[in-house]
């Protein structure tokens, strides 16, 4: 497959205040793959995703969306070149219901496919179909993250970012999203990066995978080859095989 | 609870004995110093104290027997209650409501329609000068305030702890141009509403960044500011001393309601001279504001404006990611709550024909906002009612002279119009958290419309 980039991030450096979380990060992602990052708590993964996002942004190096140099732009702006996100906590709105989440989601210009997007979305999750009518705020775990999956897919997105999905919920659930994502790869060529502590489910699902440890990508290669690799297995896998 | 009831009544009498009286002992301790004790200036200016004994007496009379009833006979009757509607099955919300319930709305228009000929009948002119006025716009005038600050607090969820500004800045934007330039309230009406939605967004790009707390810190300040220039800027706005002989608003421009002009109302209609007349027609007036409050509320909930101020209430991150502009979203938000805080206010200025910084207190925005929260935010027909309780309590409370039978000739009722609100507020926060009505009503549907009842979500998340 000749690799078209999508996303690049490079020698990106991200900021608290004096504290630096990402020093110096290059991560690519081409079109139509599923890509995962992974890594311990405070290693600086979603502070990526939250980058890539223009929140906080970047206080040296380029993030280039399709060609374009988004590093600088605020983050609705970001939001409207079609990178959707579903964010670390889901933070689906709680007094909303599903089908009004859905619509939040839609944005502006895509209401015309409207109907068409919310039937995709309720043939991929069932479940919330039949919790449409409910507020966000009362469904399970899972069903929120399905929501919230659901919510950023309304965006009808040429990257979708997923900051631990299955964060908190029970192996099945998880097992279910993470099909749920395949198939939206295989079957619209959907462009994932994913961010997950739960290593061995996500480089399963990956075509490709970075390591990240102290704001730096200590590693890179093929989902497969990274699952093959002792030092991935012995600081990631061992133990946390689901 | 339950185990109580069902093992007979001595139980349940006995605990409500022993709360009766410790609610009795609290009280007594309380109200000792503060009720039992009171401080005058004599003849020489010096301080002395002389007691109350018996107006403290009543005091403890009635916490103490409101606390006996409350725990021997609403509790057990209220937990019955639920229990017999647990056991029956049936949900609240699919419950077959009465046709009263179901048709409120058109109900109580219809009565608000009617409700000025209805006094007419009822009390005569004079009479009807109280009822139109006092309750009838005086409620009204609250009631339009309160949705406005409803789109503020209630939709986008910046709490405005500084709202009434923007009610002052209504008022005196059709004073002072009405009296310098003479132009009419038909004019200056919009022109107000535009000036006070200019000042919510000079309000709101400094605050951009802040929520809770901090929000409502800033904007208490800068409804202080606006009062403070009001009452400091002498020149323009005669300080504390007010503007008056604001003119009256005419009939569009067709009749006039100043008993000398030649086009006088009561002339023209053969009627005898009174100001009934013009007080009916300002009820109209501001009957026809709110409907256009609600109306606006309504129609950009639906909008892809209102429900991003919803969404920004619920998670303001949430709704940068999903492209939505917190920026523009906030500031329309203060502007369009403060352009119904300016419309209310020329009303304010017209209806009284005097303005001074001393309307335009803190308090005031208390007032307001209390009337949100109990009304449940974001709801119309709660911030409705609260209003109506709230503000015609005050009103009532005036009529209460027979009070004085029962607390002696000095008790003046209406200075206990923050105790009512006070009591108000609490009594409903504990029975119902989210105000009189909790429920946000969804604005989407994919097929039939569902009460989504508020008890399905968390406390604290609605």
């Amino acid at each position: 497959m000749a690799a078209e980039s999508l996303l690049k991030v490079q020698a990106v450096e991200t900021y608290y205040g004096n504290i630096r979380a990402l020093a110096g990060v290059d991560v690519e992602v081409n079109k139509g793959e599923i890509v995962s990052l992974i890594g311990a708590n405070g290693a600086g993964k979603s502070t990526l995703m939250m980058t890539i996002c223009g929140s906080p942004q970047a206080r040296s190096g380029q993030v280039i969306f399709d060609g374009e140099d988004i590093t600088r732009l605020p983050t609705h702006l970001i939001a409207r070149r079609r990178i959707a996100q579903s964010p670390e906590g889901r933070r689906i709105f709680p007094r909303m219901t599903v089908y009004e989440n859905l619509q939040m989601g839609a944005g502006l210009d895509n209401l015309k496919y409207f109907n068409e997007d919310v039937e995709k979305i309720f043939t991929l999750f069932p479940r919330l179909k039949e919790r449409q009518t409910q507020r966000g705020g009362t469904l399970s775990g899972g069903e929120q993250q399905m929501l919230s999956i659901g919510r950023a897919l309304m965006a009808r997105p040429k990257l979708l970012l997923l900051d631990e999905p299955s964060l908190g919920l029970a192996p099945l659930i998880v097992k279910g999203i993470f099909e749920a994502i395949k198939k939206l790869n295989q079957e619209e060529g959907l462009t994932v990066f994913l961010v997950e502590q739960n290593a061995f489910a996500a480089l399963k699902l990956s075509d490709r995978a970075y390591v990240m440890v102290n704001g730096k990508v200590t590693m890179s290669g093929s989902g497969k080859e990274l699952l093959a690799n002792p030092e991935v297995r012995a600081a990631y896998l061992e133990g946390g095989r689901h | 609870m339950a185990a109580s009831t069902e093992t007979g009544h001595p139980n349940v009498l006995g605990k409500a004995v022993r709360e009766g009286v410790f609610a009795g002992v609290v009280a007594f301790l309380m109200f000792l110093l503060f009720v039992g004790i009171e401080t005058y200036q004599d003849i020489n200016n010096a301080l002395v104290w002389r007691t109350r004994w018996g107006l403290l007496a009543i005091f403890v009379l009635v916490a103490a027997v409101s606390r006996f009833l409350s725990v021997g006979f609403i509790k057990p009757h209220i937990d019955r209650r639920k229990l017999a509607k647990a056991k029956s099955g049936v949900l609240e919300i699919s419950e077959q409501k009465s046709f009263f319930h179901r048709h409120f709305l058109k109900i109580a228009l219809v009565f608000l329609l009617v409700y000025p000929f209805l006094s007419l009948l009822i009390v005569g002119k004079q009479g009807s000068l109280k009822y139109v006025d006092n309750f009838g716009i005086q409620i009204l005038i609250y009631v339009m305030l309160a949705w406005g600050l409803n789109i503020v607090v209630g939709l986008a969820g910046l709490l405005d702890l500084g709202y009434v500004a923007f009610y002052a800045v209504g008022a005196y934007s059709y004073a002072l141009l009405s009296s310098y330039f003479g132009f009419s309230f038909w004019l200056l009406l919009p022109m107000s509403g535009i000036l006070a939605a200019l000042w919510g967004i000079i309000l709101g790009f400094p605050v951009l960044r802040l929520r809770g707390d901090y929000l409502a810190i800033v904007t208490l300040a800068f409804g202080e500011i606006i009062r403070l220039v009001l009452i400091n800027w002498t020149d323009v706005t005669k300080g504390t001393f007010g503007i008056s002989g604001i003119a009256k608003a005419s009939f569009f421009g067709i009749w006039s309601f100043d008993t000398g002009s030649a086009n006088s109302f009561v002339k023209a209609w053969g009627l005898s001279a009174s100001s009934v007349y013009y007080k009916i027609f300002l009820f109209y007036v501001i009957l026809a504001l709110c409907m256009l409050t609600a109306y606006v509320t309504i129609r950009l909930r639906r909008m892809p404006i209102g429900r991003a101020w919803e969404a920004l209430r619920e998670d303001e991150i949430a709704c940068r990611s999903l492209g939505i502009n917190t920026v523009t979203t906030k500031l329309t938000a203060f502007a369009t709550g403060a352009m119904f805080g300016g419309f209310a206010g020329s009303f304010f200025a017209t209806r009284q024909g005097f303005v001074s910084p001393e309307s335009f207190v803190f308090l005031e925005s208390a007032v307001i906002l209390a009337i949100v929260v109990l009304g449940g935010m974001g709801s119309l027909t709660g911030i409705a009612i609260a209003a109506v309780v709230m503000v015609g309590g005050t009103e009532v409370l005036r009529e209460m002279s027979f009070l004085k039978v029962v607390f002696g000739p000095d008790f003046t009722p209406e200075l206990y119009r923050m105790l009512l609100f006070g009591l108000a507020m609490i009594i409903v926060m504990l029975f119902k958290p989210r105000g009189f009505v909790g429920s946000r009503e969804p604005t989407a549907f994919l097929k039939e419309r569902r009460a989504v009842s508020g008890s399905f979500t968390k406390e604290g998340h609605g």
